[in-house]
């Protein structure tokens, strides 16, 4: 393979030789790709929560409210990251089963999935997942219902303000909705592989 | 006269296949062009900074990419090059074997179907099963991609259920809903089962050394979440030099590709997962890929391999909506395949070279183009080229010329056919029977004929 990678890098330097000059790197002011939205806001939340709502995501403020979508629809088997079910444990009745560990022969049992995020984008409506953040990959994606906790002071404005702040992880994921696919006559199916409702709840 | 190869297949499209295609791209296209210009101010101006950043790159690879190995290196990925497409598949199978693994889940790559990997792979015993739900659904149907990014445009929803039907994947049933629960039932067990998950790259961060893979599925997450080990193949010319470059490209791919503000799954990849994560894969390999980059990068065509593979040139094409995308006999469709098909062919140039050819140079694919490649030029370009080495195919279509030749190239003879020519006013051409020729006259009358005006004008401005 080293072999491969002489020969590549110097048909690469042969190509390149005959150019006099090399097209410059131009450099681009941040504001260029920032929506009008994102510049009027005012609260980070609001906007994030209304951009949300527009690819079919939802936003919640209270636990109460989580527990009542997911009780209504019969959700009741779910996964919790343990270092979060402490603070959640006692706004789900008893009819709820949530594990704190996720085991994967049984993907199929677990109907939700609550995990932390690690950031938001607001003029995307755009969850943020790490792996430092996240406590299992499978626990946020596999379940029919992913549920993110997030901190007020963990949403950024913007993508170019998110990519300037890229985390030192090796897994960093941006969520932008549920699952979805068009590829069957253009028609919009939410749920193909991952959670085909996302949730972010405000703590 | 033969017709084009191109024109030949587009003959016999089925006219349901069109209708849903010319809908598809269509659509996409409009709310496209609709997204880009209410939400941004100067959209022209983000094509245009793409594209000049992307040819930087392009122009710079020889900087790049040893920066970017060692980026990878030290963010403990083990990286790869592979001069050919035997090269690379011959360094997936070498991962696998290594790790005794025989089963892979595939995110969708057009670098594997350059390759032909799963093909590659299956012959060796390995399953390579493609998880993007199109993918998949051309996978059971031993069919092949026709679009970059709606890879089964060309099949309606009847010929969908008849294929889960025969695979086993439950009784009839056409509902779009139906069959991506049952795709999804199916597969969320075979990345559980899987050793290995494959993903191509959109870019790559040279600063970094970041992987950013996009799908709307969450196909390419649910393989790095399930398996230990992930391998990335990736084209050379996929580099970005910084990361904060990447906030100007996902707001045009996602835009141009889907009409979509974002896709739904922007994953950065930079390594193997950490300790502390039960799931993820131990190791990542990445693979550059060569298969005739460079050659192309030698050429005066390199402006093409800017390419994001976003498809909006399919999309507005009036030539790609008529035919589809296998009319272009090749990995990549469209006015980019048009252009990237002879070019990646190599040796075989000769084979492709009817299809720079397949467009009426109208300019569309060029304006939407979010990296800005000059397409109609690049495609007259490669047609001097198909003519210089006479290749066959180049001339396909085109009308003899050989009389023509003779009379332009001798001033005796065309001062006869320019007198000559009066006589085009008294012959009834309306019942020429060349059914061209008859279509083109019911709608216009041919003006009186002027030739030989130009001489006569020349003559009298001759200095003394």
């Amino acid at each position: 393979m080293s072999d491969s990678r002489e020969q590549i890098l110097s048909r690469v330097r042969t190509a390149l030789a005959p150019l006099k000059e090399r097209a410059p790197l131009p450099d681009w002011e941040r504001e260029l790709v920032i929506l009008r939205e994102a510049r009027a806001a005012t609260d980070a939340w609001t906007l994030f929560a209304e951009r949300l709502k527009a690819v079919n995501g939802t936003p919640l403020t209270a636990i109460s409210e989580l527990v009542t979508i997911l009780d209504s629809n019969g959700w009741r088997h779910g996964y919790c990251d343990p270092v979060l079910w402490p603070q959640l444990q006692a706004a789900f009745p008893a009819s709820f089963t949530v594990e704190t560990e996720f085991d994967r022969t049984r993907v199929d049992d677990y109907t939700f999935g609550i995990t932390a995020a690690s950031g938001a984008i607001a003029e995307t409506g755009t969850l943020i997942l790490t792996d430092s953040g996240t406590s299992r990959r499978l626990g946020a994606l596999a379940p029919w219902v992913h549920v993110a906790l997030l901190r007020r002071d963990q949403i950024f404005l913007d993508i170019p303000a998110a990519v300037a702040a890229l985390p030192q992880d090796p897994n960093v994921i941006w969520v932008t909705g549920p699952s979805k696919t068009a590829d069957v006559e253009g028609i919009l199916i939410e749920g193909v592989h991952g959670p085909g409702r996302q949730i972010a709840l405000l703590v | 006269m033969a017709k084009q190869l191109l024109d030949q297949f587009t003959a016999h499209v089925p006219a349901d296949t069109r209708a849903a295609v010319y809908l598809g791209t269509k659509t996409t296209h409009e709310k496209r062009t609709k997204m880009l210009f209410d939400q941004f101010a100067d959209p022209n101006r983000l094509r245009q900074l793409a594209g000049e950043i992307k040819q930087h790159v392009v122009e710079n690879l020889d900087t790049y990419l040893p920066q970017v190995e060692a980026k990878l290196k030290a963010n403990g990925a083990q990286v790869h090059w592979a001069a050919t497409a035997e090269e690379a598949c011959a360094a997936v199978l070498k991962i696998m074997q290594d790790r005794g693994a025989t089963k892979m889940v595939k995110a969708k790559t057009m670098v594997s179907e350059e390759i032909e990997l799963a093909h590659y792979l299956e012959k060796r015993g390995i399953e390579a099963l493609e998880t993007d739900l199109g993918e998949f659904i051309v996978q059971i149907d031993k069919d092949h991609p026709s679009h970059l990014v709606r890879p089964i445009i060309h099949k309606n929803r009847r010929e969908i259920a008849q294929s889960f039907e025969r695979e086993g994947l439950g009784a009839y049933n056409d509902d779009p809903e139906t069959i991506t629960r049952r795709a999804r039932q199916f597969l969320r067990h075979k990345y559980l089962a899987a050793d290995v998950g494959l993903t191509g790259a959109n870019f790559v961060s040279a600063e970094s050394g970041r992987l950013v893979v996009v799908t709307n599925e969450g196909n390419s997450r649910f393989s790095l979440a399930a398996t230990k080990c992930h391998i990335a193949l990736v084209g050379i010319e996929k580099l970005v030099p910084r990361d904060r470059d990447l906030g100007l490209f996902l707001n045009l791919l996602a835009r141009s590709a889907t009409a979509q503000q974002l896709t739904v799954y922007t994953e950065f990849f930079s390594g193997p997962k950490l300790p502390s994560q039960p799931d993820g894969p131990e190791e990542m390999h990445v693979i550059f890929v060569d298969n005739n980059r460079t050659e192309v990068l030698a050429s005066d065509c390199r402006e093409i391999l800017r390419c994001i593979r976003c498809g909006a040139c399919l999309n507005v094409c009036p030539v790609y909506r008529q035919a589809s995308g296998h009319a272009y006999r090749s990995v990549y469709p469209g006015p980019v395949g048009a252009v990237l098909s002879p070019l990646l062919a190599g040796a075989h140039f000769a084979d492709k070279a009817d299809l720079p050819k397949a467009s009426s140079l109208c300019g569309a694919c060029n304006e939407v183009c979010p990296v800005n490649i000059p397409i109609p030029d690049l495609l007259l370009r490669l047609r001097d080229k198909g003519k210089r080495e006479y290749a066959p195919l180049a001339s396909a279509g085109t009308p003899p010329m050989g009389g023509w030749s003779v009379i332009a190239t001798s001033p005796a003879a065309w001062k006869t056919a320019l007198f000559g020519g009066k006589i085009m006013d008294y012959l009834p051409t309306k019942f020429i029977p060349v059914p061209a020729l008859q279509a083109w006259q019911a709608k216009r009358t041919l003006p009186k004929w002027r030739g030989g005006e130009f001489r006569k004008w020349m003559k009298n401005r001759r200095k003394p």
